[in-house]
């Protein structure tokens, strides 16, 4: 008999248990049953049960008690009932959730329907993420004048936007560009991208 | 609209005719949707359920497709009305246990329905005869777009449309068909298809969806997955798969007829003559035979008029269906089956009687004249 969750070691570990008046069986291997806390019992939880062995440990991985700031969901209503509290719920477990959409579904990353609103928004994000990355690529090896160029395409992307982030940024659009290397010092300040100091 | 009116017909998916509507009896496709920044309804407090409730109800409604439609609030259903319209497959069984703060609208044709606050703010399905996924996933899609238009649906760049449950976020599409298939119950083999269509992502389920029993041999094919994958490949999947339990289902009624004749149509007699004589009967065990009945339809041993009327008995013999003429208080489940028994007993008198001594050559349910 296989292991359930690795499906390709021998199971060694039968464990048998009682949720809610069913009965719930699991063969597992020995790694497979360490990696997944069988020796704690309420590990178990009705999360498993929706949602396939081993979605409670996942959200166990969260820092105790974490809460969503926008519906005030705990990960432990979660476990409790399989079901999340409100769409920021997604942003506030995301690191635990991962492994679970993982092991659910087959893939990451949603490929179908965008709304129509969003989906130039979506697109317009994807490509600002990507020149940004480009961008902080260029600062470290001081290409100024590549740099400058991708801010440029940033900036006409977000103005497009007309999102807080932009306003934010407003004091920029106020730096002359490609006016002499003082300039080109003062540009690459303002480019250093706030999320990521270490760079 | 009241919803008798409604219900005193029974929907284009049962009456009306699709492809390969022998066996497969219907296709449904299910989007979840949720309002940005808004609890869940499982989460949400009473009057956040009802402030949501009001603005999606108004933007369905609204909808050109929903120009002749009924819409109530969940309190405002008795239970009888609500478990009609859960054995219409109209609303979930979930969404019939949900009182103040939920609703349903759906079209007077029954092929569109909108569940208010099920487990997610939104749950809209369409459902038509036979194999059509990609039609009703079009008419769904279609009533979708109109409605982000005025709704703001949770959307996430990379997981998609975000629901209550983390099973169904990406597309927050479920599509299922309603496949019949005593051929291949009869000849053992639909556990072999029940395993490896589970094996490869897809669900099968019984008559009511999760957790019910396959009752009639009726059984649900459904994508499992929401997540990764488009909502045409999830189709173009399901749709793939479908059509090789038809054909197994087809060849499986093919070997029964060439190779167990005398078993296939001892089954099917026996079926009728309970059915014609019986005094009372259990909705499980008139499914069951109904079942074999419908499969002498399709092998050509009633005469092909009476397809509709033997369909019909799947859901005019379901316990809430059977009481909702009445006007007396809720019968007990000794009274429910006699007048089920009743009800079968005369249905099928007003059918000529079948050859079933007969075997057929080939299944056909467009001529009974193939034994000459």
């Amino acid at each position: 008999m296989f292991c359930n969750v690795c499906k390709s070691k021998e199971a060694t570990v039968f464990l048998t248990q009682i949720v809610e008046g069913k009965m719930q069986k699991v063969n597992l291997c020995e790694p497979c049953s360490k990696e997944k806390g069988v020796n704690d019992p309420t590990g178990f939880a009705l999360a498993d049960l929706l949602l396939g062995l081993g979605a409670a440990q996942e959200i166990d991985k969260n820092p105790a008690g974490l809460r969503c700031p926008s519906c005030g969901f705990s990960q432990t209503d979660f476990k409790k009932t399989g079901r999340l509290g409100c769409s920021t719920c997604y942003d506030a477990f995301a690191e635990g959730l991962s492994g679970m959409l993982k092991n659910m579904h087959r893939g990451m990353i949603h490929t179908g329907k965008v709304p129509a609103r969003l989906a130039e928004e979506r697109e317009r994000s994807r490509a600002i993420s990507f020149l940004t990355t480009s961008l902080e690529e260029a600062v470290t090896k001081e290409n100024f004048e590549e740099a400058a160029s991708l801010r440029d395409k940033i900036r006409l992307l977000e103005s497009g936007a007309g999102t807080e982030a932009t306003r934010m940024n407003e004091p920029v659009v106020q730096i002359p560009l490609l006016a002499g290397d003082a300039v080109h010092g003062k540009v690459s300040a303002n480019l250093a991208p706030p999320k990521s100091p270490e760079k | 609209m009241k919803l008798s009116r409604i219900i005193a017909n029974t929907g284009e998916w049962l009456s009306g005719a699709g492809p390969h509507d022998q066996i497969v009896v219907s296709s449904r496709v299910r989007l979840a949707r949720n309002l940005r920044g808004k609890p869940f309804p499982g989460w949400a407090k009473k009057v956040e359920r009802v402030a949501v409730l009001e603005e999606v109800r108004e933007a369905v409604v609204q909808l050109p497709e929903m120009r002749e439609s009924f819409s109530e609030k969940l309190e405002d259903l008795s239970p009888l009305e609500k478990q009609v319209l859960v054995e219409r497959h109209l609303i979930s069984r979930e969404h019939a246990a949900k009182g103040a703060g939920s609703a349903v609208v759906m079209n007077t044709a029954q092929t569109l329905s909108f569940m208010i606050n099920e487990e997610d703010h939104l749950r809209m399905q369409a459902i038509r005869a036979g194999l059509q996924l990609d039609e009703v996933f079009s008419m769904i899609t279609q009533a979708d777009s109109e409605l982000e238009e005025s709704l703001d649906f949770a959307f996430h760049p990379d997981l998609g449309y975000l629901t209550a449950c983390p099973t169904n976020v990406g597309t927050g599409m479920r599509a299922s068909a309603m496949l019949h298939l005593p051929g291949l119950v009869m000849s053992e083999q639909v556990n072999k298809i029940v395993n490896s269509v589970n094996k490869i992502g897809l669900a099968v389920r019984g008559l009511h969806g999760e957790g019910t029993e396959a009752m009639g041999n009726l059984f649900q094919v459904s994508n499992q997955t929401t997540l990764g994958e488009a909502e045409a490949e999830i189709i173009g999947r399901l749709n793939k798969v479908i059509f090789q339990i038809l054909e197994h289902e087809q060849n499986a009624r093919q070997i029964l007829l060439q190779q167990r004749a005398e078993t296939l149509l001892d089954q099917i007699g026996r079926a009728y003559g309970i059915l014609c004589h019986a005094h009372s009967i259990t909705s499980k065990e008139a499914l069951n035979l109904l079942s074999f009945i419908k499969m002498g339809v399709d092998l050509g041993l009633f005469p092909p008029p009476n397809r509709l009327q033997i369909d019909e008995l799947f859901i005019e013999t379901q316990p809430a269906h059977l009481q909702k003429g009445l006007q007396a208080t809720k019968l007990g489940a000794e009274e429910r089956d006699s007048l089920r028994a009743a009800l079968i007993r005369a249905k099928l008198k007003m059918m000529p009687e079948p050859e079933i001594g007969k075997i057929p050559t080939t299944p056909s349910t467009t001529t009974t004249s193939e034994e000459s």
